[in-house]
């Protein structure tokens, strides 16, 4: 082991083995790998926000469907009490309106009375007066009792 | 194994510690350990270039399976350099990190190759006679590194905190800014400006070199005879192993320290 020439022919080899690596080796793989780290970032980053998204809209389709669950509801409930008013406005107006037909039914059937009564006494308040003229021909003079007589048609209508 | 009739371990061993040498000029230090900076180089170019390949055509889509095991070692690496170092490590400290370990770990690797197989082809195939396969056993090649680390450390210390600020740390770091402790301070910087490039290097050194010593001993006993050579065998496999870890953890940790001093001096006291 002696030092020699060797020492500086090496320095030489290893300085130029230096620049080698320096200059063609290390930059193109480096630059391969920081391309492909930011390759990599870039895809686990797009998973990530899709994980997100998928995340919000499943949060987002069960809000809805909830909604929807309970405004069907709210419609269904809605539908029946209006059903129920239909039934009861139905009933109602029947009643109203048999009520009426009754109350007309009897309305005519008073008038009808009342009429009949009427005709009635007309025929019995003629009869009346025609069997009082006759008695009244006989005995009294008829312009003297023609008021009279008036007034008891009068009264008996 | 040489073609050598009379080989006697002391032979066997020098044989396989011996470097292949060329001399550049005159004089000891002009030595050049070919067979070290040859492999080394090959190594490196085998190893990046292979990274290479395949990073050129890096897609940041879905990976190729060889895509993704590069990209596994470059994400170790990074993170492990993240952890340390907190500035922009894109630009230097990170692709230094993962050349050190590439380069570290192949020039390790070497020394699980059985040494006499090898030994073989190179002698017979390619007709040399020493040649000597794994460049981190070699001290050269480890304080080349280790230096070129310091040497960082301390480009990094005068960019970040400029000359001033560093003479500031040399004098006034660790125990305090008293003039009378500027000798101390300096002193016990100059002993950590010493230590760092030296345990950094012989750490490496002393673990792959200490590793191909014992298969150099194994590869000996299995040349005692039919007894040695199974129980060799065994123990061989066994020591490549373990060896595996070994070659490993030392890559690891020579990167990991080459970040830590880099780090430490982007940092102020």
């Amino acid at each position: 082991m002696n030092i020699n020439f060797t020492l500086i022919s090496q320095a030489l080899a290893f300085s130029t083995f230096i620049w080698f690596t320096v200059k063609f080796v290390w930059p193109p793989l480096l630059r391969a790998i920081e391309e492909r780290q930011k390759t990599i970032a870039d895809g686990l980053a797009a998973g990530e926000r899709g994980r997100h998204d998928l995340e919000l809209a499943s949060q987002r389709s069960s809000e809805i469907l909830k909604e929807a669950k309970q405004q069907a509801s709210e419609i269904i409930l809605q539908a029946e009490k209006r059903a129920s008013e239909i039934v009861e406005e139905a009933k109602n107006s029947a009643k109203v309106e048999g009520d009426r037909i009754i109350s007309g039914a009897k309305a005519e059937i008073d008038h009808e009375v009342f009429s009949a009564k009427e005709a009635l006494r007309q025929h019995a308040a003629n009869l009346a007066i025609a069997g009082a003229a006759k008695i009244l021909r006989k005995e009294v003079d008829a312009k003297a009792h023609a008021e009279l007589l008036e007034s008891i048609e009068e009264d008996l209508k | 194994m040489a073609a050598d009739t009379e080989l006697t371990p002391t032979k066997y061993i020098d044989h396989h510690l011996t470097h292949m040498t060329i001399q550049v000029k005159e004089g000891a230090f002009w030595t050049l350990h070919i067979d070290t900076l040859v492999t080394s180089i090959l190594l490196g170019i085998l190893g990046l270039g292979c990274v290479w390949l395949v990073v050129r055509k890096a897609t940041p889509g879905v990976p190729s399976k060889r895509q993704a095991f590069v990209e596994l070692m470059i994400e170790f690496i990074d993170n492990e350099v993240k952890n340390t170092f907190h500035g922009n490590r894109h630009v230097f400290v990170a692709p230094t990190a993962l050349t050190i370990f590439i380069w570290v770990l192949l020039m390790n690797t070497m020394d699980i190759m059985p040494i006499d197989i090898t030994a073989w082809i190179i002698e017979n195939v390619f007709g040399l006679h020493y040649w000597k396969i794994v460049p981190t056993t070699d001290v050269n090649t480890t304080f080349a590194l280790a230096l070129s680390i310091w040497f960082l450390m301390i480009f990094f210390s005068v960019k970040v905190k400029g000359l001033g600020g560093w003479m500031h740390e040399l004098f006034c770091t660790p125990f305090g800014k008293n003039p009378l402790l500027w000798i101390l301070n300096l002193l016990f910087n100059f002993i950590e400006y010493v230590s760092k490039p030296l345990s950094h290097s012989l750490r490496l050194f002393g673990n792959i070199y200490a590793g191909e010593i014992i298969f150099l001993l194994i590869g000996m006993w299995a040349a005692t005879g039919v007894a040695g050579a199974f129980f060799g065998a065994i123990l061989g496999a066994g020591w490549a192993i373990f060896h595996i870890l070994i070659v490993t953890l030392q890559a690891f940790i020579f990167m990991m320290l080459a970040v830590v001093y880099i780090s430490m001096a982007h940092e102020s006291h």
